[in-house]
C-alpha cells in the first residue's frame, strides 16, 4: 500500500499540487485521473521520488520513503516498477537486454537464471521471440509491453504507469489495460495508473482518484464515477460527445 | 552562470560515486573507449598527417637565411605537433566530434525519459551515463595524441620524400634534435585534462537538458562552444604552469 499524507508541490510561484491526501491499495489498480494539467503526473512523479515533495509524507508499506536518505530509497526503488509514456526503452539495447538490465544491475543470477526471467517476462506480456528486436523495430503497443515486461522483472511490489495507453488504438489499450489488470491481480501489487482514457477508467478502475487544479477532488471506482454529482468530474468524463450521447440516452 | 557552474560541481559529486556494479562499468567502459576513441582514430590521424606536412611546408618557405639550417623544418615540425597542435587542436577537433555525440546522446536519453527509468531503478544516472565516457576519455585520448604527433611528424618526412624542398637526411636530423622528453609529459597532462573537461561537460549539458529535440541541439552546440573555451582556457593555465 502507497499513502501520500498531506502532500504539496511548487514550481516557483505556481503551487501544483495542494495538501493531498490519498491511499493506493494493494492488489488493486488505482487510478489517478485529471486534466491535463491538472497536477496528476506530478503527484506520480513525487510518488517516484523523481520530484521531492515541499510538505508531507510519502509512505511506501508504512516506510517514509520522503524522510529516506539516498541509499535508503534505493533499496525501495528496487522493489518499484514503471512504465513510462513513451516507454522509455533504452535505445542502445535490445528488447532482451532492456528487460535483463535490472536483473543485471541488482541481482547476481547467472546468464541462464536471467534469460528464463526475461522470457518467463516476455510471454507474460505475449511478446515470446521478441527478444533480439530493438526498440526503434517496435511498434507502440509492443513498446509499452516490453516496457511492463522490464517493470516486472524484479517482481515489484509497486507498479506505476503513466498515461499507459497514450496514443495507442482502443483495441491496444485495452490488451494493456488487461495486462496491467491481470499482473495487479495475480501478483499482488499495488499498481498506481496515471491516465485521463475513460475506457481505461470504466475497465480497470478498482480505486479512483480525481485530481483537480492540484487538488483531490473525489474518490471511489469505477461504478461510482458514472453516477456522481460532482460537477468537475462530470465535466471530465463526460466532455467527448461519444460519452455526453451516451449519458444523455442512458446507455451506460 | 554561477547557477549552472553549481549545478556542475552537484553532478560531478554524482559522477564521481563508485559505479553500482563493477562488472557493468567494465563494459561501458570498453564500450565508450571503442566508441569516443578508436573511432575518432580516422580523423585525428587524416588532420595530423596533413597538419604535420602544411606546418614542415610553411616552415620551409619561411626559412631565406643560409645560416639556419634546413634540419630547422624537422625540429619545428615535432615541436609544434608535440607542444600544441597535438594535445590541443586535436582536443579541440574531438570537443566537436565527440562532446556533440555525447550531449545528444545523453539529451535525448532524459527527454525521452530514459534517464528518469535509471533513476527509478535505483541507479545512479549520472554515475553510470557519464563516468564510463569520463575515464574512457581520459585513457584512450592520451593514445590518440601520441598517435596524432605520430602521424604530424610522418606528413612533414612525406614532404620530404615526394617534394625537393628539404631532403628526408635534414628532417629525421631536425625531428631528433634537442629532444627534451619533458614536453610529451607536458602534452599528455593536457590532454587527459582536456579530455575531462570535454566529456564532463557535454555530459553535464546533455544531462540538464529539458524539453524536446530543439533543447538537444542548443545542449549539443553549447557542449561544442563550453568544452573548446574551457580546453583554450586551461591551455593557457596549463602551459603557464607546467611550461614557465
Amino acid at each position: 500500500m502507497i499513502k501520500a499524507l498531506n502532500i504539496s508541490k511548487s514550481f516557483g510561484e505556481n503551487k501544483v499540487l495542494k495538501d493531498i491526501t490519498v491511499k493506493f491499495e494493494k492488489g488493486k489498480t488505482n487510478l489517478i485521473i485529471g486534466q491535463s494539467g491538472s497536477g496528476k503526473t506530478v503527484l506520480m512523479k513525487c510518488l517516484v521520488g523523481l520530484y521531492e515533495v515541499d510538505e508531507g509524507h510519502i509512505y511506501f508499506d508504512e516506510r517514509d520513503f520522503s524522510a529516506m536518505t539516498f541509499k535508503e530509497r534505493k533499496k525501495i526503488r528496487q522493489e518499484i516498477g514503471m512504465l513510462f509514456q513513451g516507454g522509455a526503452l533504452f535505445d542502445s539495447l535490445n528488447v532482451e537486454e532492456n528487460i535483463k538490465f535490472p536483473l543485471t544491475m541488482f541481482t547476481n543470477q547467472s546468464l541462464e537464471e536471467k534469460i528464463e526471467r526475461v522470457n518467463f517476462c516476455l510471454k507474460w506480456v505475449n511478446l515470446e521471440n521478441a527478444n533480439k528486436l530493438y526498440p526503434a523495430e517496435l511498434s507502440g503497443g509492443m513498446t509499452k509491453r516490453v516496457a511492463i515486461a522490464r517493470a516486472i522483472s524484479l517482481n515489484p511490489e509497486y507498479l506505476f504507469c503513466d498515461e499507459p495507453n497514450s496514443g495507442l488504438d482502443p483495441h491496444t489499450s485495452g490488451v494493456i489495460d488487461d495486462l496491467i489488470s491481470k499482473l495487479t491481480e495475480e501478483f499482488q501489487i499495488t499498481t498506481i495508473v496515471n491516465t485521463h482514457d475513460m475506457n481505461s477508467v470504466i475497465k480497470i478502475g478498482d480505486t479512483i482518484s480525481f485530481i483537480y487544479e492540484g487538488q483531490l477532488w473525489w474518490e471511489g471506482d469505477k461504478t461510482q464515477i458514472l453516477d456522481t454529482d460532482n460537477k468537475e468530474l462530470n465535466e471530465f468524463v463526460f466532455d467527448t460527445e461519444l460519452t455526453k450521447r451516451l449519458k444523455k440516452s442512458k446507455i451506460y | 552562470m554561477l547557477s549552472r557552474f553549481g549545478k556542475y560541481i552537484l553532478l560531478m559529486i554524482q559522477v564521481i560515486r563508485k559505479p553500482e556494479k563493477g562488472s557493468v562499468y567494465r563494459k561501458q567502459l570498453i564500450m565508450e573507449i571503442q566508441s569516443l576513441g578508436i573511432e575518432s582514430l580516422g580523423i585525428v590521424a587524416i588532420i595530423s598527417l596533413f597538419m604535420g606536412a602544411v606546418v614542415a611546408i610553411q616552415t620551409s618557405y619561411n626559412i631565406d637565411n643560409p645560416l639556419i639550417p634546413v634540419s630547422t623544418i624537422g625540429f619545428t615540425v615535432r615541436q609544434s605537433v608535440i607542444l600544441e597542435f597535438a594535445p590541443t587542436i586535436i582536443s579541440l577537433i574531438l570537443a566537436g566530434k565527440v562532446g556533440s555525440r555525447i550531449a545528444s546522446e545523453i539529451g535525448t536519453m532524459r527527454v525521452t525519459e530514459q534517464i528518469d527509468a535509471l533513476e527509478i531503478m535505483g541507479v545512479n544516472p549520472a554515475n553510470y551515463l557519464i563516468f564510463p565516457k569520463v575515464t574512457a576519455a581520459m585513457i584512450i585520448n592520451p593514445v590518440l595524441i601520441i598517435l596524432s604527433m605520430y602521424f604530424g611528424m610522418i606528413g612533414g618526412w612525406l614532404v620530404a620524400v615526394f617534394t625537393d624542398l628539404y631532403t628526408v637526411n635534414d628532417y629525421v636530423y631536425g625531428i631528433r634534435a634537442w629532444f627534451d622528453g619533458y614536453i610529451i609529459f607536458y602534452a599528455l597532462i593536457k590532454t587527459v585534462i582536456f579530455a575531462y573537461l570535454i566529456t564532463s561537460i557535454s555530459g553535464f549539458e546533455g544531462f540538464i537538458v529539458k524539453g524536446g529535440a530543439v533543447e538537444v541541439g542548443a545542449a549539443s552546440t553549447r557542449a561544442v562552444v563550453w568544452s573548446s573555451i574551457m580546453i583554450i582556457l586551461f591551455n593557457l593555465i596549463l602551459t603557464q604552469l607546467l611550461l614557465s
